[in-house]
């Protein structure tokens, strides 16, 4: 089995470096990187918005894309986190509790420095975990029927609705208003037509783009503008500032392990999210640590831990989207669109049926991690500077090149209003402090849940005991239920309060 | 008084889920329900539906308990949503009627004036320099099939 995987990488490697691919991936990560130095804008609108552009090429290196768009922005978001005390991103927040302190004391450019190599090594723990734990993952998922999957999605939809920040009630309620999106068009098995009040346009369904584009993007700037009030100077770093000594290498060591061991453990699960991940790295390191007093005054550990469990989380989060097919969080859900969109199924199959695309995505993540580090050295100077591109002239010209994008997909102007409808949907929702990443979830899921809940109860002529019968899917219908009383305690006991408490400092 | 608010917000927040769980029931019974050995079109929806409006019924009655989050509330922005939503509204208007060029002036031009800090000068040179982009990047280079001009 081992061989195989090393087999497998050797072949990827050859397939992330064509020339077209690298190229791809190259482009990728720099407006990933972009996009996490830039203050409002995320991964997932950034990935939204170049979404079009996927449509007319090749899928391996439409996907190198967009996943480098993913990684990249989380090294951006270091950089804004470290030295401007900007947490353009949640994950990232936690980093400028420490990270900032230490701009302060003129060691920015040494906390950016091990920061990075952090990450780097946290990365690439993860793609190994990835190598190794998806073939078996996969020889598993081959047994799974649809009572299988429905209780995996089950699982899935309620992690990663009730685990994010927020009412985790609310949480469930957006899924099942994604849910209730993905049925929009023509039902697969009778060919009716459902909530399309008898718009053709919506016969094939609510389109992805439109959807992402509209609660991530335009939702966005409808919440913000006039709001968003952003410090802009720039804050030099030479690159001889950069490079840590031994001593402080060997210092950030452990922190880094722990922080990668506890980004991959949740990784692995679903749902949850980047957030939590980094908090409880943040968390955990100062419980360790001899001298807890200096967090939050510039202490290293409080920097390098959240980051690397940010990106050893990052590559995990992309084993069960490519092997069950099944995405643990939106930005997950939005790729696995994308390979939907190209015709492609994630799954157990996918290994076998296109191994140019998998060992290619696993080997572009070293070329772009690598890619990122060498980067992002020289780059520095230019992110700052981007950073002082005021939200004002940002979002008239982004919903621009949403409204080309989202035109150009399938050459219709009907689709813009989709996004529109999605943009006020979504603020309206956000206003009421419903979390809005939990509807992408729902959305991409939606029909497939659907599919396997008919089928495994046309397959057990309607007896709903199937999904606690088979052995795998009662484990997951399980962990769901535990999920839920484990949500009900802590929400009457109000720990969970508490945490959201600690979660907002 | 912002607590006060806060609940109220939850007592929206789970009519609206009720609302929209229920209206798809409705519209979900309309097609075909069959039965669970043999499902049709309108079970899922439905069901789907009903469980919305119990969860959005589940948010009201704890909008009280005291796990809400606090948020400050800033006021609703008119101009914002005005502009972000004329403008886009302008661009498959226009776009329909006139073409590319008219259509990515009218959204950007739109948009820009929701910021209380943009004068109509910044816009106007914004919208013009995206003009440009549509022309040389999306019209020219990557063969959008977008007329430029389109009369009536």
């Amino acid at each position: 089995m081992i061989e195989q995987s090393l087999l497998g990488l050797w072949y990827g490697f050859g397939v992330a470096f064509e020339p077209h691919n690298l190229m791809w991936s190259l482009f990728g990560v720099l407006v990933g990187n972009l996009i996490g130095v830039l203050p409002g804008m995320g991964p997932l609108s950034a990935i939204s918005i170049l979404l079009p552009l996927t449509f007319g090429m090749h899928p391996v290196p439409a996907i190198l894309m967009l996943a480098g768009i993913f990684y990249g922005s989380q090294y951006g978001g270091a950089i804004g986190a470290i030295l401007l005390n900007l947490p353009c991103h949640p994950p990232h927040a936690v980093t400028c509790l420490d990270g900032y302190p230490l701009t302060k004391q003129g060691k920015g450019g040494k906390a950016l420095g091990l920061a990075m190599l952090a990450s780097f090594f946290a990365a690439s723990f993860g793609i190994l975990v990835m190598i190794f734990f998806s073939p078996l993952l996969v020889a598993v998922a081959f047994k799974f029927g649809p009572s299988e999957i429905f209780s995996v999605m089950l699982l899935g939809l309620l992690a990663g609705s009730t685990m994010s920040r927020g009412s985790p009630l609310k949480g469930v309620a957006m899924v099942l208003v994604g849910l209730l999106c993905g049925v929009v068009g023509t039902d697969v098995n009778s060919g009716m037509m459902r909530f399309t009040f008898g718009v053709p346009e919506l016969a094939d369904g609510v389109s992805l783009v439109a959807i992402a584009l509209g609660l991530f993007a335009v939702g966005d700037f409808l919440l913000n503008v006039n709001r968003a009030v952003y410090t802009t100077h720039g804050a030099g770093v030479r690159v001889r500032d950069m490079l840590p000594t031994w001593a402080e290498l060997k210092h950030a060591f452990m922190p880094t392990l722990r922080g990668t061991l506890i980004g991959t453990l949740f990784g692995a699960m679903p749902g949850t999210g980047p957030t939590i991940t980094t908090f409880l790295a943040y968390a955990f390191e100062r419980k360790v640590s001899k001298t807890p007093e200096r967090f939050g005054h510039g202490a290293m550990e409080g920097v390098v831990s959240p980051e690397a469990a940010s990106h050893s989380k990052t590559q995990v989060d992309f084993i069960p989207t490519m092997c069950l097919g099944i995405p643990g969080d939106p930005i997950m859900a939005l790729i696995l669109g994308a390979l939907m969109i190209q015709g492609i199924a994630p799954g157990p199959q996918l290994i076998t049926e296109h191994p140019d695309l998998f060992w290619g995505l696993i080997a572009s993540f070293w070329v772009g991690n690598v890619l990122l580090l060498m980067l992002n050295v020289p780059l520095i100077g230019i992110w700052t500077k981007v950073l002082q591109v005021p939200y004002r002239y940002l979002f008239p010209s982004a919903m621009f090149f949403i409204a080309v994008g989202v035109f150009s997909t399938n050459n219709s102007l009907f689709e813009i209003g989709e996004v529109l409808a999605f943009g006020a949907f979504g603020a309206v929702f956000a206003a009421l402090n419903f979390p809005m990443a939990p509807i992408l979830l729902g959305f991409v899921l939606g029909p497939m849940v659907e599919e396997n809940f008919r089928r495994a109860l046309l397959l057990s002529r309607g007896s709903m005991l199937v999904f606690i019968q088979h052995p795998i899917s009662a484990a997951f219908v399980g962990a769901s239920v535990l999920l839920i009383v484990v949500q009900t305690v802590s929400y009457f006991r109000g720990t969970r309060g508490k945490l959201g408490v600690l979660q907002a400092t | 008084m912002r607590s006060l608010f806060r609940y109220k917000k939850d007592y929206y927040g789970g009519a609206l889920m009720i609302l929209i769980g229920l209206a798809a029931a409705y519209v979900g019974k309309s097609y075909p329900l069959g039965t669970l050995a043999r499902m049709g079109p309108g079970f899922f929806p439905t069901a789907v539906g009903v469980i919305l409006a119990a969860i959005g019924l589940a948010i009201a009655l704890s909008a009280g308990s005291g796990t809400g989050e606090s948020a400050a509330h800033p006021a609703f922005d008119w101009r914002a949503w005005g502009a972000i939503i004329g403008g886009t509204l302008a661009f498959i208007v226009v776009g329909d009627y006139g073409g590319l060029v008219p259509a990515t002036f009218a959204i950007v031009f739109i948009s820009a004036l929701g910021d209380k800090e943009n004068t109509l000068k910044q816009a106007l040179w914004l919208s013009l320099g995206m003009v440009v982009i549509a022309i040389v990047v999306f019209w020219w280079a990557l063969q959008l099939q977008f007329n430029l001009f389109r009369w009536g």
